[in-house]
């Protein structure tokens, strides 16, 4: 009795200071958006829902007092021909207010191109931060014609935990992969942690859906779709972490992987499937066929939006309970919505498992639809 | 909208970082991960059977002792039997011989008491025959008047016959 509650209480101490740091790391934010009126307030607290979930130019950690403790990242714009560099914390003065430089400026966390140059930089230190309507709207503006003129590849915070999260990928699984190369042995550590999860993949989805013959060939994608999906869901959970798995460009990516290799591999019986789907009556198939063919484009979509779905809901949910507190002025309300969010987070951990399983598990089927012999 | 819309630098990002994923991690990783368990899955495989393998080895070998065994002790028994039926058929035998051979000695003993006896009555008959003459000549020599002297010499004669 006495030596269990001796080990657990460090595992105690540790869980509720991180559940500490990231209520605090995230309400800190609200706390300094949300001091004046009650419109602003609900304002501020949608803002900072969606200031944790979009991508930044800079990675906040947090926030003491008003001392903002972020790390700028490097910006890399390609325009017309040559590519440019600057830091993030270029584009912010010393109050935190976003300023132009060399021409650019970023407004409500889009990198746009600043009108006139320096000028724009001149009235928006006049119009001191909170720039008026007016500006708002010109910045808007600027920002949809930008949007073609210039290829912003920035290392913005997703990129940066996307670069973080592939080389901790790729740390983990070359050395669980050593203890395999030297013969065979007995799992241990890290590996036997892995090693249930890649046999499970291997056996439970990718020989199930695709075949015992030919799913060699797609392992290496499967369990890489399936690890990056993990560990990103689960990295997202941490605290000042970035939303990537919850971002649609990251995930429309992992779909249309899925999407080409599905068709890069399509059998003449998956084709026919779909062209001349077999056992329909003549005057059916050419609806079969659109309502087929929108199909093909139909499944990329599910899986993109799922996974962007079920990630962003999650941290909206989990930073909603936590605004909560700070939009009714609720010290109890705060208490227990930091506990709630706590339990919410928890059940989090098991969406970002079981979206990982279910993005693979789809692709592996999409997959072997397509490699099928059509012997059936 | 703006959560909808998927932001370019990050798509291009995403694209090279996952297709250097997936060419370091096939490579140095999942490759390496997957033979590993392949070959460890065929080694148990492997052993388990040749264990399997080993006991059914193990048990037709008990079964081969079993009738080796089986075998080995019909045959003693069977021997047994032999050597038994073998003492009896000589104890018998022996037996036999034995009483053949006691019928015929005592056929032979028979045989010979009653050579014996024929050859003592042979003998007693020319005894008394010679007795019997040897009385008469002495009767007829005395021819003694009296009676009297008659039975005395007869007597006489008589006793001389017993002494002998």
């Amino acid at each position: 009795m006495m030596k269990n509650s001796r080990t657990n209480f460090p595992n105690l101490l540790i869980i509720s200071v991180l559940i500490a740091l990231f209520s605090f790391s995230n309400s800190s934010n609200l706390l300094a958006s949300s001091d004046s009126g009650d419109e602003q307030k609900e304002e501020g607290a949608t803002d900072f829902i969606m200031h944790h979930i979009a991508d930044d130019y800079q990675w906040h950690i947090v926030t003491l007092g008003h001392t903002h403790v972020t790390i700028p990242l490097p910006m890399i714009i390609y325009d017309h021909g040559e590519l440019k560099f600057f830091m993030s914390s270029d584009f912010y003065d010393e109050h935190h207010e976003p300023i132009a430089h060399e021409g650019y400026m970023i407004s409500h966390g889009k990198l746009v191109r600043a009108e006139g140059g320096h000028g724009a930089a001149d009235s928006h230190g006049e119009s001191d931060g909170h720039g008026s309507d007016d500006d708002h709207g010109a910045a808007a503006d600027d920002h949809s014609e930008a949007k073609s003129d210039f290829l912003n590849l920035s290392i913005t915070k997703n990129v940066a935990s996307l670069l973080l999260s592939a080389v901790l990928m790729i740390v983990v699984f070359t050395s669980v992969a050593k203890r395999y190369k030297n013969g065979v042995a007995a799992p241990k550590g890290l590996q036997s942690f892995f090693e249930p999860i890649i046999v499970f993949i291997r056996d439970d989805i990718a020989k199930v859906n695709i075949g015992a013959d030919k799913y060699q060939r797609f392992m290496p994608y499967l369990l890489t779709l399936f690890f990056f999906i993990l560990f990103n869901n689960l990295l997202g959970l941490t605290p000042g972490a970035a939303n990537l798995t919850g971002n649609i460009a990251v995930t429309l990516c992992l779909a249309l992987f899925t999407f080409f290799i599905t068709q890069f591999n399509g059998r003449k019986a998956y084709w026919m499937h779909i062209l001349w789907t077999p056992g329909v009556p003549l005057p059916l198939r050419p609806i079969i066929l659109v309502v087929e063919v929108i199909g093909i484009f139909t499944k990329p979509i599910s899986l993109t939006l799922r996974l962007f779905a079920s990630i962003t809901a999650g941290h909206i949910v989990v930073l909603s309970i936590i605004g909560l507190g700070f939009i009714l002025n609720s010290l109890a309300l705060g208490v227990v919505g930091t506990l709630f969010s706590a339990i919410i987070t928890v059940i989090e951990i098991l969406v970002a498992m079981i979206q990982a399983y279910v993005f693979t598990l789809f692709s592996s089927m999409y997959i072997g639809q397509a490699v099928d012999d059509g012997h059936h | 909208m703006d959560l909808l819309t998927p932001d370019t630098g990050l798509f291009i990002f995403q694209v090279v970082a996952f297709l250097l994923l997936l060419f370091l991690l096939g490579k140095f990783a999942w490759r390496p991960i997957l033979d590993g368990l392949k070959e460890r899955e065929e080694t148990i495989e492997t052993a388990l059977l040749s264990a399997e393998q080993a006991k059914k080895d193990m048990e037709a070998l008990n079964a081969d002792n079993a009738k080796l065994l089986a075998e080995a002790r019909s045959e003693r028994d069977a021997m047994l039997k032999e050597a038994m039926a073998a003492a009896n058929k000589i104890k018998e035998d022996a037996k036999e011989e034995t009483s053949k051979i006691a019928s015929k000695m005592m056929d032979d003993a028979k045989a010979s008491i009653e050579v014996e006896k024929k050859a003592a009555m042979a003998e007693i008959k020319t005894m008394v025959a010679a007795l019997s003459l040897d009385i008469t000549e002495k009767v007829l020599r005395k021819q003694l008047g009296d009676d009297k002297a008659q039975k005395a010499l007869v007597d006489e004669y008589v006793n001389d016959l017993n002494l002998n």
